[in-house]
């Protein structure tokens, strides 16, 4: 079903600039060139009625109710199928149309069941609009007939045996087939299907999963999943594009089987990736019936993935807590208590720790997942109300060396595109990163565009999904090994300039001339050719050659790069590395082209801007900058301090050498989300107080003296700021469960704290960001609402935001190459610890799995998982499901095996979705040499088989168990 | 905090400008990178540890947590 509040045009935009003109109805209507009939038509107010037709999918031309007369052309074409020419004559309702579509409604309804009331369409079934629509007032074919509706039918010789006197004898129905509710979110009932093709459509078109088909020939035609599958086990991704698609109740989703029809309809953004996609909550209330993308979106173009769409039950999962707890110790159960009380013992807590410890001794982490807005805040409150410079975002763990690198080369810490870009791109090179998993959305994108043509190139230790999906095959995939990216990326360097395939032009004209001399001559070196780097790396030569020259010469190159770049002890270099090759090809400052960093959480790119790293303000201006400095002291009434705070892991040490005692903490696990578990779990015991504020008990807030019940992004206004850059509006649809909005809780601490804040509103908020920022001078919520959404910097220069930067000069000026020399991570394989493990994500599941795990997502991905290749599995006599260890220099703990091809030798892999996986006790201290970024990618491991959980995960659960029995007992005040 | 740790950070970031031609340079880089993103109680520590000897700090290191500007202590 189609949202309650769009207006399906029929058939796609055209994006042609030359117009034309014709008349529909007596009507002069004017369209760009390529547009159907039927748009045309629609555009104007005039309906045309359509059953195959939807503006998310090409024209179809099967359904034979859109029908129009054409002056000068036979018979009756298809509205949708037909292009408009200058000067045409249409007519779209005339007594021989009338009559074919009634004809033609009346075959639909003779093989469609009548139970219209009680179905769950009812209220928006596109088939009951168009009997409506074309008057069909009788169904002459009876319904005893052949058909997909019964799923008995009567016995040929039923008359016969009628006339006897005997009792009806029905047989199986062999076109009938069961309602199918396999799929945790949606349900598919063949009886009502009509064959659009919209769903098989939708699923090749939108998503490019290509897991539906119509099945069968003439009336013997039905849809199915893979070959005949139940949905839930066949190839579907369950992204629900087929859902949305469906003009009737064939694909409906369960909550609005359960729930009936929405009666509003609300704009926002979803919480989970880096692509942000907008959608519309459709609502009865406070309640939510479904989510449905938006059509208008500009990241997502309405579509979405299995999360955004249906993964939203978290938000009212009874695991939530509601309530503000403390405790004095964490082996105390919880004591819940009124907000007053809860924010005062914080404020005095902290205050005692300053008096204690000194000024430095507590600091705030704020996280991806709260609004630009809650962010902005929390480094308020640590730089203006704490009076240190001790914040810090979970961006380090992820994406920092992205801040770090690309403010290095380009002069920005950002991503130069929008996502819309790639439809201008002929060679996508995709560097550790799985779109098709971790950035669903624009993975499906990026298929539509490589399914056009344009030539593919993936460098990933992994045989990712991309590398060969339905009609896509990688040109060029460079599997190398784990911690050689800047390797790689060297070689490729090497060749663009040894076989002169460097764009000269650009260069001279727009970068530092020194800088890039002295790069030239670095990566012509002999050591980075791709034959003598080939033993470091594992990439046959030729493959790099190969790959560097069609990078360079293939047209608009655009490079797409993720955590699989930035997660490693050289994570810097390697952003670094890519700006580099896109300087040196001229593949930056246009459409088609650039550095497109994959932000892991929705709102990384956001969190950043808003200055939450220790050493930087909103819009990565360093705290030692004296003009920038004192325009914060102003506009915040407080001296602010100079030098920079201490980032996340230094406050782990910090805490550890008894110097660092309270931390408030919003929106981030770093319990499980840190690498090092046990180093971080005893920092984290070592603290005196630890406020939490989050939906869930997290594995954090076992550690924690005060939890504060934090609000989920349907509870709130703010906004977030995708992997482009661009900024959309979150809005509540619900009041929040625990009463206060995530930022309210901070004003309340601050207040508390003697530091007066006195929002009404968060877009008081994003003003004050606006007015003290450049980048952000033109950004409010009014301004985004009128636009839709707003890429930054938006300014006097570029009053509607920019989505494609550093087009006549980079914002630095000159682009200025970095040298980049390969050096191998300390972490090495050795006779102890011969494989190296590498973690990443799965689709159906996010981050810590916080969110996701309490959705039915878990259906997909119940567990982590070891991959191991079978070579390294059958050396150690490990099958399928096999209990293994995996053990490290930090610690050990124990998962299933799968054993996979997708892996290569010596390469093990596993994902973080679940706590008591520890897949972090594995990991190490080491880390980007630039940004303390973790370097989650490469830890020498051994795998063995084993029969019981890790000692780690014994403890582990005994924690866990106990902390959940604290909460259990937790006293209410009387 | 751990010295070790610090030491490590501190080569890591010592051996990234290593191939940096320019000496002068690269010293300078070095330090800038501690002055821009180190807590200045850390820069302070790993300035007295090298004080006293700076055992495990690569030269580059070294060269540049020597002339570390500190800002006082109860300027911060």
């Amino acid at each position: 079903m189609l949202s309650i509040v769009e207006i399906d045009l029929g058939t796609p935009k055209s994006l042609s600039q030359t117009m034309v003109s014709l008349d529909i109805d007596g009507r002069r209507i004017e369209v760009p060139e390529g547009t159907s009939v039927m748009r045309a038509a629609a555009q104007a107010g005039i309906s045309i009625p359509k059953l195959c037709a939807t503006e998310m999918l090409d024209a179809f031309g099967s359904c034979r109710l859109c029908l129009v007369e054409i002056d000068g052309r036979k018979g009756y074409p298809a509205s949708c199928t037909t292009p408009v020419s200058e000067g045409m004559k249409v007519a779209t309702q005339t007594p021989k149309l009338a009559e074919i579509r009634r004809g033609v409604m009346e075959l639909y309804i003779s093989d469609h069941p009548l139970d219209c009331l009680t179905c769950p369409a009812n209220g928006h079934c596109e088939l009951q609009d168009m009997a409506g629509v074309v008057g069909l007032r009788d169904v002459r074919y009876g319904y005893d007939g052949a058909n997909h509706v019964y799923a008995r039918i009567p016995a040929r010789d039923d008359q016969e045996a009628a006339i006897h006197g005997r009792t009806r004898q029905t047989v199986p129905n062999p076109l009938f087939s069961p309602k199918d509710e396999s799929n945790p979110y949606f349900t598919f009932d063949p009886s009502k299907c009509i064959a659009c093709s919209r769903c098989v459509r939708a699923c090749d078109e939108v998503q490019g999963t290509f897991a539906l088909t119509i099945q069968g020939r003439g009336f013997e035609s039905k849809v199915a999943a893979s070959q005949d599958n139940r949905f839930l086990d066949s190839e579907c991704v369950s992204c629900g594009a087929c859902v949305q698609a469906c003009p009737t109740a064939t694909l409906s989703e369960k909550s609005l089987i359960d729930k009936g029809q929405a009666e509003h309809s609300v704009v926002t953004t979803c919480a989970y990736c880096g692509v942000g996609c907008s959608f519309r909550a459709e609502m009865k209330g406070q309640e939510i019936v479904r989510m449905v993308p938006n059509k208008d979106g500009h990241a997502n173009h309405g579509h979405s993935c299995v999360k955004g769409r249906f993964a939203i039950g978290y938000a009212t999962h009874p695991d939530r807590i509601t309530t503000p707890m403390i405790r004095a110790k964490i082996s105390d159960p919880w004591r819940v208590v009124s907000w007053e009380e809860a924010i005062g013992h914080v404020a005095s807590e902290f205050k005692r720790l300053q008096g204690t410890y000194g000024k430095h001794a507590i600091g705030g982490i704020t996280s991806s997942r709260c609004t630009n807005e809650e962010t902005y805040l929390v480094q308020k409150l640590v730089r203006a109300g704490f009076g240190n410079n001790n914040v810090d975002t979970c961006a380090r763990v992820c994406h920092s060396p992205t801040g770090y690198g690309l403010k290095a080369t380009l002069g920005e810490s950002a991503g130069t595109q929008d996502f819309d870009s790639i439809r201008a791109t002929d060679v996508v090179l995709v560097i550790g990163a799985n779109p098709t998993d971790a950035h669903p959305v624009f993975g499906s994108q990026m298929k539509q565009r490589l399914r056009a043509g344009a030539k593919l190139i993936v460098i990933d230790p992994r045989r990712i999904d991309l590398v060969r999906t339905p009609h896509i095959k990688a040109d060029y995939h460079l599997r190398l090994r784990p911690g050689t990216n800047v390797a790689v990326l060297d070689t490729l360097a090497h060749v663009i300039v040894t076989e002169g395939l460097v764009d000269e032009d650009f260069v001279a004209r727009r970068c530092e001339p020194e800088a890039f001399a002295k790069w030239r001559t670095f990566v012509a070196q002999e050591k980075y050719s791709p034959e003598a780097m080939e033993s470091v790396t594992g990439v046959p030569a030729e493959l790099v050659r190969g790959a560097a020259r069609l990078y360079a010469t293939g047209g608009n190159g655009a490079i797409y790069y993720g955590l699989g770049v930035t997660e490693h002890a050289q994570g810097s270099t390697s952003v670094m590395a890519i700006a580099n090759l896109a300087m040196a090809t001229g593949n930056i400052g246009r459409e088609g082209v650039g550095v497109n960093p994959l932000r892991g959480q929705n709102n990384v790119q956001g969190s950043c801007d808003m200055g939450s790293f220790p050493h930087e303000f909103p819009g990565y201006r360093h705290v030692g900058d004296a003009a920038v400095r004192q325009s914060f002291e102003q506009a915040w009434g407080v001296p602010l301090l100079s030098e920079p705070g201490l980032r996340i892991p230094n406050m782990f040490e910090a805490a550890l050498d008894g110097s660092f005692k309270g931390l408030y903490i919003e929106g981030e696990d770093i319990a499980q989300s840190d690498p090092d578990t046990q180093h971080v779990t005893a920092a984290l015991t070592s603290m005196e107080c630890i406020v939490v504020q989050d939906l869930f008990l997290n594995e954090t807030a076992k550690f924690a003296h005060v939890f504060l019940p934090g609000s989920s992004f349907l509870e709130k206004d703010g906004t977030f700021t995708n992997a482009e850059r661009r900024m959309s509006l979150v809005r509540k649809v619900m009041e929040p469960q625990g009463g206060y909005a995530d930022w309210e809780i901070t004003q309340l601490l601050a207040n508390a704290m003697g530091y007066p804040m006195h929002y009404t509103h968060a877009s008081q908020i994003l003003d004050e960001i606006a007015r003290l920022t450049p980048t952000f001078h033109g950004v409010s919520f009014e301004k985004i609402e009128a636009l839709g959404s707003v890429q930054w910097p938006c300014n006097d220069e570029h009053p509607d935001g920019t989505p494609v930067m550093h087009v006549d000069e980079f914002v630095r000026g000159k682009g200025r190459f970095m040298l980049t020399e390969y050096v191998a991570t300390t972490e090495k394989v050795s006779a102890e610890h011969p494989l190296i493990l590498t973690t990443g994500r799965i689709l159906s599941q996010y981050n810590v799995g916080a969110q996701t795990r309490r959705t039915a997502n878990v259906m997909w991905h119940d567990e982590d998982r070891l991959e191991i290749h079978p070579h390294d599995a059958e050396e150690r006599g490990i099958t399928d499901d096999d209990w293994v260890g995996i053990v490290s220099r930090a610690g050990e703990t124990v998962l299933r095996a799968v054993v996979s091809e997708r892996m290569q030798p010596g390469v093990v892999y596993t994902t973080f979705h679940f706590p008591g996986s520890g897949a972090n006790v594995i990991t190490t201290e080491n880390s980007d040499w630039a940004t303390n970024c973790p370097e989650y990618k490469v830890t020498a491991v051994q795998v063995t088989r084993v029969s019981q959980p890790s000692e780690w995960q014994k403890r582990y659960r005994a924690f866990s168990e106990a902390q959940e029995a604290l909460l259990e007992q937790s006293a209410k005040p009387a | 905090m751990r010295i070790e740790r610090l030491i490590t950070m501190a080569n890591d970031i010592a051996t990234y400008f290593t191939v940096e031609p320019d000496h002068a340079a690269a010293v300078a880089s070095v330090r800038d990178h501690l002055t821009r993103f180190w807590d200045p109680v850390m820069r302070r520590q790993l300035k007295s540890y090298l004080a006293d000897g700076g055992e495990g700090l690569i030269p580059l290191a070294q060269e540049a947590v020597s002339a570390l500007q500190l800002p006082p202590v109860d300027a911060t």
